[in-house]
């Protein structure tokens, strides 16, 4: 039987493959000539060619206009009809009376987003260290099916953010699941909690930990697994107790993971859009309006559309971006240079 | 059950309970709740009618009231159980409602109308699956085009990904020429350069191009991915030059050793970076959100995001069509889990 059905899986390879070949084939024939005319080497900028004309025209090129848009005014949306401002679009961001205080600011609205995505970074990245830690540790003890109680905690992190976001936005609305279970638990009265300031900023930090923290705990838990077994034996041996096993040989073996997946999840914090966006929208008032989504309205959505306002913006968060980008490339480069522990 | 319990309960070494023992398994459970219990209540939600979805308490099952078709009455009437004044209880059909009086009939016996007090009533409810949720978005709304826009950018996007990337890593594993350092430094600086930060320039590069408005403009800018020719370039590494010293000595060309030669042996990168690729432009948001405004242009996800965001949200359309967004998802996740994550394991991408 296995003959036969590798037999048969061959013949459908091979139907699949058959016109893939024929392709390659034909396309083989230019290519030596152009191999006999440019030489071995010259091939090695014909493989790159594809990637990197792609890459130059929408990564690198908009990378580069994006600080020429950041100099201009107005709202057309092609760089030739705007109008060359200098640095105003920066001086007015920065012209706050009290930087602590929003509302001093003329451009009031960046610093709202600014400070929410501040208070979102914070409080996420620190719940998400501790959720993923806290799974990793429970996967990495001896339980039976770890495999199955693996999944279900990474479910989450493949579904897609507005998938992710309907989802919760149906938990949280009145007759939505958490008011059911408030209300046969302690009999609350049904609450619309999306229309709620604080609750609203909670949820977008509690569905963003709640999507991505098996992402993170997966990390951790390929960290602990290489932690070799013989120090936990040897602890036992000494009569090690278990807290300090922990604080002792788990944690500091364990440093270089939670390094990478502190700055993981900063630089991912930095830029959280989607589910928040289906979730709330950004509201109620902009008490969850985070950088990205203030980016995206400036630059597209809003009425009082100002793309030169976006660039400023988005440039100033490509600048946190690229030093905690750097960080985290110190950071691999540290961990490569002690090797695996 | 009991036996069950034990099994799953069982630990090596059974020196009885440790309070450990009890943190890993509520975490688990609750793990277990909090993770898929959503989904779950999503998919029950589903299948309610629009009229179950409003009530509160919710019920966890699409109930339906049974409906009753009585002679003399045009329309099919709902049918509720009664308890009687001499106590016992009868199923009734209600005609009318007047304050807190319900006006019924007997089905079997139309002609005379029974008074009762709607406290004493309760409706006759069976479990329903309201079908139509599913196939009206698809026949009323455009859900079909958003769900073969979806396919066709992922299908293009990844052929275009694997293709376009694995010559890439194949030219920066295995050949040295002048500027291979700058390459790769560029590679690795914009690994993190998110789509936020080049939205605003990306956007009129797209119309420079005219592609405003055309699905390729949301395949292109995606298809160069640096995580994409770095993934493939670490394992291309590890083929040996020799294979390829020695098929140039048979005078293969270039193209060939690309194809035949390292392609083949870089297969298990191939896939890993084939899985993360489908479900990365499967679940794109924010930029087809912003180079999409045609409706018949949507993608699943910008269509779902906009429904939802009108005015008067259509749950019960909204909710169905979810879950049907979350099906490759959920399927993949069924069938390649243990290859997203080893993958991401050992190379700590996502």
């Amino acid at each position: 039987v296995n003959a036969k059905s590798r037999t048969w899986t061959l013949g459908l390879d091979g139907a699949l493959l058959a016109p893939v070949r024929l392709v390659m084939a034909a396309i083989d024939v230019p290519l030596r000539a152009l191999q006999k005319a440019a030489g071995q080497g010259g091939m090695a900028a014909f493989f790159l060619l594809p990637n990197m004309a792609i890459f130059t025209i929408f990564v690198l090129v908009p990378f580069v206009i994006n600080f020429a848009y950041s100099m201009t005014g107005g709202t057309a949306i092609f760089l030739d009809s705007r109008t060359f401002v200098g640095a105003e679009q920066y001086r007015e961001i920065f012209s706050c009376t009290n930087f602590l205080d929003p509302s001093s600011c003329l451009r009031d609205e960046f610093w709202i987003a600014v400070g929410n995505t501040a208070w979102f970074v914070v409080i996420q990245v620190a719940l998400i260290v501790v959720v993923a830690l806290t799974t990793a540790l429970v996967l990495n003890r001896d339980i039976r099916g770890r495999s199955f109680w693996r999944a279900v905690f990474f479910f989450p992190v493949l579904l897609s953010p507005v998938v992710t976001g309907l989802i919760w936005r149906w938990i949280l609305q009145r007759q939505g699941l958490l008011n059911l279970i408030l209300f046969r638990l302690f009999g609350f009265e049904p609450y619309t909690w999306l229309t709620d300031r604080h609750a609203s900023f909670a949820a977008a930090v509690g569905v963003s930990v709640w999507a991505h923290v098996g992402f993170y705990a997966l990390i951790l838990l390929a960290g602990l697994q290489a932690i070799p077994k013989d120090l936990y034996e040897a602890a036992e041996m000494d009569g090690t107790r278990p807290t300090r096993t922990f604080w002792r040989i788990t944690l500091p073996l364990l440093a270089p993971n939670l390094l990478v997946v502190l700055v993981f999840s900063l630089i991912r914090a930095v830029q959280v859009f989607d589910e928040v966006y289906v979730l709330t929208g950004g509201g109620p008032g902009t008490s969850t309006l985070f950088m990205i989504q203030y980016i995206y309205e400036k630059g597209f959505a809003s009425q009082l559309r100002d793309p030169g306002l976006a660039a400023a913006a988005s440039i100033l968060m490509g600048a946190v971006l690229v030093v905690l980008t750097l960080l985290q490339l110190a950071v691999s480069r540290r961990n490569e240079k002690k090797g695996e522990v | 059950m009991a036996g069950i319990v034990r099994f799953i309960t069982r630990r090596r070494g059974d020196n009885g309970w440790h309070w450990t023992d009890i943190v890993t398994w509520v975490w688990l459970i609750g793990g277990l709740l909090v993770m898929f219990g959503p989904a779950v209540w999503l998919v029950f939600s589903s299948f309610k009618t629009p009229a179950a979805l409003a009530e509160f308490p919710p019920s966890l099952l699409p109930y339906v009231t049974q409906e009753v078709t009585v002679k003399g009455y045009d329309h099919p009437l709902p049918l509720y159980a009664v308890t009687m004044p001499d106590g016992k209880t009868e199923k009734l059909a209600e005609v009318r409602r007047i304050g807190l009086v319900a006006q019924m009939v007997d089905p079997a016996n139309p002609g005379e109308i029974v008074k009762i007090n709607i406290s004493n009533r309760r409706p006759v409810e069976t479990v329903s699956f309201a079908i139509s949720n599913y196939t009206e978005p698809f026949i009323h709304f455009d859900f079909l085009r958003y769900l073969w826009n979806s396919v066709f950018v992922t299908t293009m996007a990844t052929l275009i990904t694997l293709v376009v990337n694995s010559m890439a890593a194949f030219a920066l594993s295995k050949y040295r020429f002048r500027g291979q350092h700058l390459i790769m430094l560029i590679i690795l600086g914009t690994l993190m350069v998110p789509l936020g930060v080049i939205m605003v320039p990306l956007y009129s590069v797209i119309s420079a191009f005219g592609l405003f408005n055309n699905l390729w403009s949301v395949i292109l800018p995606t298809v160069a991915t640096p995580t994409g020719v770095f993934l493939l370039r670490q394992y291309m590494l590890t083929i040996p030059d020799e294979l390829i010293d020695a098929a140039r000595m048979d005078k293969a060309s270039e193209w060939q050793i690309y194809w035949r030669i390292v392609l083949p042996l870089a297969a298990p990168a191939l896939a890993v970076l084939a899985i993360f690729s489908v479900v990365w432009r499967w679940n794109d948001f924010l930029w087809p959100l912003i180079a999409l405004s045609r409706k018949e242009l949507y993608t699943l996800q910008v269509g779902l995001s906009v429904y939802s965001g009108q005015l008067n949200v259509q749950w019960h359309y909204i909710l169905a069509m979810t879950v049907v967004t979350m099906i490759p998802v959920v399927l993949v996740f069924v069938f390649l889990q243990r290859f997203i994550t080893t993958g991401i394991a050992g190379t700590g991408l996502k």
